[in-house]
């Protein structure tokens, strides 16, 4: 993990007291709202319905057992005594004071956090797979790639007002679990003809109001070079992508407005004058990064060690955990757990600072120190020895972890919704555990298999319901709830935005049409067929009779 | 005459800007004062402006291009740049291709919504005077420069990033 210097230290106090430098100024009348919104906002200060939201970065998902019982401190000192991990691999805190968000600050700086350019017009956290180092499928760790990127978008004196939000993600793996395809620019490791290692360049793509899957501007970017890249690729948007019509600002449709081509060409040119320039990353350069993201000291291992081959035989419950909740390693004799923050009952993704606690003991105890945050809104320990494994399934029963249905249909990807975000048109945490109540009989569950559930409450997409197997937009139509769905969408190596079915629906009626589309996919299914590629087999009409149908 | 910062000191300042009117209209100026006029004034009668007694500069909007300026930079005494609103961002980029790509040397200025909590970045990009906005304290301003102390970037003023340093001094 990439531990703090001298530098990095300096810059985030810096930060902490720029931005209590600012709070005083706009509590004292200094500043005005328009003047302070953005400033806020760079600082990942929202003003929502009940009070300021406060989100904090959690860079590529990387998390120290320290930083968490750090984050459990503020859960309990500041707020509610919870928190919630957000899609981008970030966590929010709900009830902040604003005049005390400052303390908030300076107390994470200990710990070498931030909330620098978790939200506003700049570039955002970057994001990872979550399984970055300990998956078996990795061309490159993109660890050290993406604390170089950290770095260089943070503060970056050229790109702090860009036209709008701007996120990036990195896969170095062969499957792409960063879903880099829908990002303004997503970096996915490949090898050349020559067996070198580079990025491919995909930019434009994006969820929201347009939702976009992103395309190819450069096939193959030597690694030294991705620094250079990016400036051009900023420095080309920043100058000009849209400023007038904050839905039409995004990179996306600027990409589509000249062309993929036209604006490769365009970034090609400005690129000439960058390149090799001093941002050029050498080996060493690299290697220095690379230096904190070596192998913790693994033991040797067996795999399948007999105590687990035992357990798992005698506990249907442990096996069904163990299929669903834990991963392969690239390391033999470990796995990687998930610890599922989709109990049915609990907003997705919210953790509570006993929670936290706990997760940060058995990181300590079970691994190497280290969790990691996953997109999906799960928090992973990823080095747990096999032979450990039924312990921390008891361990993660008794704090409320261990719902075995990572990957199914229960699993929802969920933005907050109206519930707490001022920007939603319609609620989304009652209508997830709604479903997730519809679909509490485990057998059932399992047998449904792997389905990508993704729910939005408005157009701006955070809860990325375009790429949802199914996927749930919350409506507003005049004054009332509904509930569109779509069907068909994937994250992945191949990324495809679902498609609306038919009209939207009432909140009650929701979980009638989850099932009603299931039943479907039960009929039809071939053998050992996955719900999407059913979708993608038989369309949407045959779901769409049964779901719109006056008599069934 | 107005105080700015120039080179991180409050100075006095003669320069006059002229900015068209409500209807596109342009206040006349008299032929003995320091003026800086937009790119599309200047390009269109190069020869009169320089033949006033006083100087003329140019000064940039956001969404004008840098390069049409390229062949005057090196007989322009100041070039400034408009920031029509703090978070239009623009500016900064074209701060870094005018000393960067076309290497303008003489004084960068910064007009408009320009206060201390951007005196950091404008610096780093190379601006080195601003003309802050009527109503925001003048002297304050000046922390600005010294917000952050080191930065991770390549950037103008510092074109040798961070992590470049840190690797020779290991």
């Amino acid at each position: 993990m990439y531990r703090y210097d001298e530098v990095d230290h300096r810059i985030v106090r810096e930060r902490v007291e720029q931005f209590r430098n600012q709070t005083q100024r706009f509590l004292s009348g200094e500043l005005t709202e328009d003047e302070f919104r953005p400033l806020r906002l760079m600082n990942g200060l929202y003003v929502q319905r009940h009070a300021p939201m406060l989100r904090v970065a959690i860079p590529y998902g990387h998390l120290a057992s320290r930083q968490l019982r750090k984050l459990a401190h503020i859960a309990r000192t500041y707020d509610k005594n919870y928190a919630h991990f957000t899609t981008r691999q970030n966590i929010q805190f709900n009830w902040p004071e604003l005049a005390r968000v400052p303390d908030i600050l300076a107390e994470l700086a200990e710990v070498e956090m931030h909330a620098i350019q978790t939200s506003g017009n700049c570039v955002r956290n970057t994001t990872t797979d979550a399984f970055a180092g300990v998956a078996q499928d990795e061309l490159l760790d993109p660890r050290a790639y993406c604390e170089i990127i950290r770095q260089w978008s943070t503060l970056h004196p050229e790109f702090a007002f860009l036209p709008r939000k701007f996120k990036i993600a990195v896969s170095g793996s062969v499957e792409d679990r960063a879903a880099t395809q829908v990002h303004d620019i997503g970096l996915h490791v490949v090898r050349n003809e020559a067996g070198e290692v580079g990025f491919k360049v995909i930019v434009g793509g994006g969820l929201g109001r347009t939702p976009i899957v992103g395309e190819v501007v450069k096939e193959f970017l030597p690694t030294r070079h991705l620094l250079t890249y990016l400036d051009a690729v900023l420095r080309v948007y920043n100058r000009f992508g849209r400023r007038d019509n904050k839905y039409k600002a995004r990179i996306k449709i600027l990409v589509k407005a000249m062309t993929v081509a036209g604006f490769a060409a365009k970034v090609e040119d400005e690129w000439q004058h960058l390149k090799d320039g001093p941002s050029t990353l050498r080996d060493v350069d690299v290697a220095h990064y690379a230096s904190y993201f070596t192998d913790p000291a693994y033991d040797v291992l067996p795999s399948n060690p007999p105590e687990l081959l035992e357990k798992q035989a005698a506990e249907p419950a442990f096996a069904r955990w163990l299929e669903r909740n834990t991963r392969p390693h690239k390391q033999a004799g470990y796995r990687s757990v998930v610890l599922s923050l989709k109990k049915t009952g609990v907003p997705p993704g919210d953790i509570t600072a006993d929670q936290m606690d706990a997760a940060a003991d058995w990181a300590d105890r079970f691994g190497y120190g280290e969790l990691r945050v996953a997109h999906e809104q799960n928090l992973i320990l990823p080095d747990v020895r096999e032979r450990d494994l039924y312990e921390v399934w008891q361990l993660a029963k008794s704090q409320g972890f261990a719902t075995p249905n990572i990957g199914l249909l229960t699993d929802i990807i969920c933005c907050p919704g109206g519930d707490f975000c001022s920007l939603a048109n319609a609620r989304s945490i009652p209508v997830a555990e709604a479903i997730q109540t519809r679909f509490d009989d485990l057998d059932y569950l399992f047998d449904l298999g792997e389905i990508d559930c993704n729910f939005s409450g408005c157009m701006n997409a955070c809860g990325h319901h375009h790429i949802g197997n199914i996927g749930i937009l919350g409506v507003d139509k005049n004054g009332e709830e509904w509930y569109q769905i779509t069907l068909g969408g994937s994250q992945g190596s191949h990324t495809t935005i679902g498609k609306v079915i038919g009209p939207s629906f009432a909140q009650a009626d929701v979980p009638l049409a989850f099932e009603k589309i299931m039943t479907v996919y039960l009929e039809q299914r071939t053998e050992g067929e996955r719900f999407i590629e059913t979708v993608r087999r038989i369309g949407l009409d045959p779901f769409k009779e049964r779901v719109y149908a006056k008599h069934h | 005459m107005r105080s700015i910062i120039k080179d991180g000191q409050i100075t006095q300042d003669s320069w006059q800007v002229l900015r068209a009117d409500v209807e596109g209209q342009y206040p006349t100026v008299a032929a003995d004062v320091d003026v800086i006029v937009p790119l599309a004034l200047w390009l269109a009668d190069k020869p009169t402006w320089q033949a006033r007694a006083g100087q003329t500069a140019v000064w940039l909007a956001p969404d004008d291009d840098p390069q049409l300026l390229a062949t005057d930079l090196d007989r322009l005494p100041l070039v400034a740049v408009d920031f029509p609103a703090f978070t239009d961002g623009r500016g900064y980029s074209l701060g870094r291709l005018l000393r960067e790509r076309y290497s303008y040397a003489g004084e960068l200025r910064a007009l408009g919504d320009v206060w201390v909590d951007l005196l950091h970045y404008l610096w780093q990009v190379g601006f080195n005077a601003f003309e802050i906005k009527d109503g925001k304290d003048l002297d304050g301003a000046l922390s600005g420069y010294d917000t952050f102390t080191e930065r991770y970037q390549s950037t103008h003023r510092e074109p040798v990033p961070l992590f470049r340093r840190r690797v020779t001094s290991l």
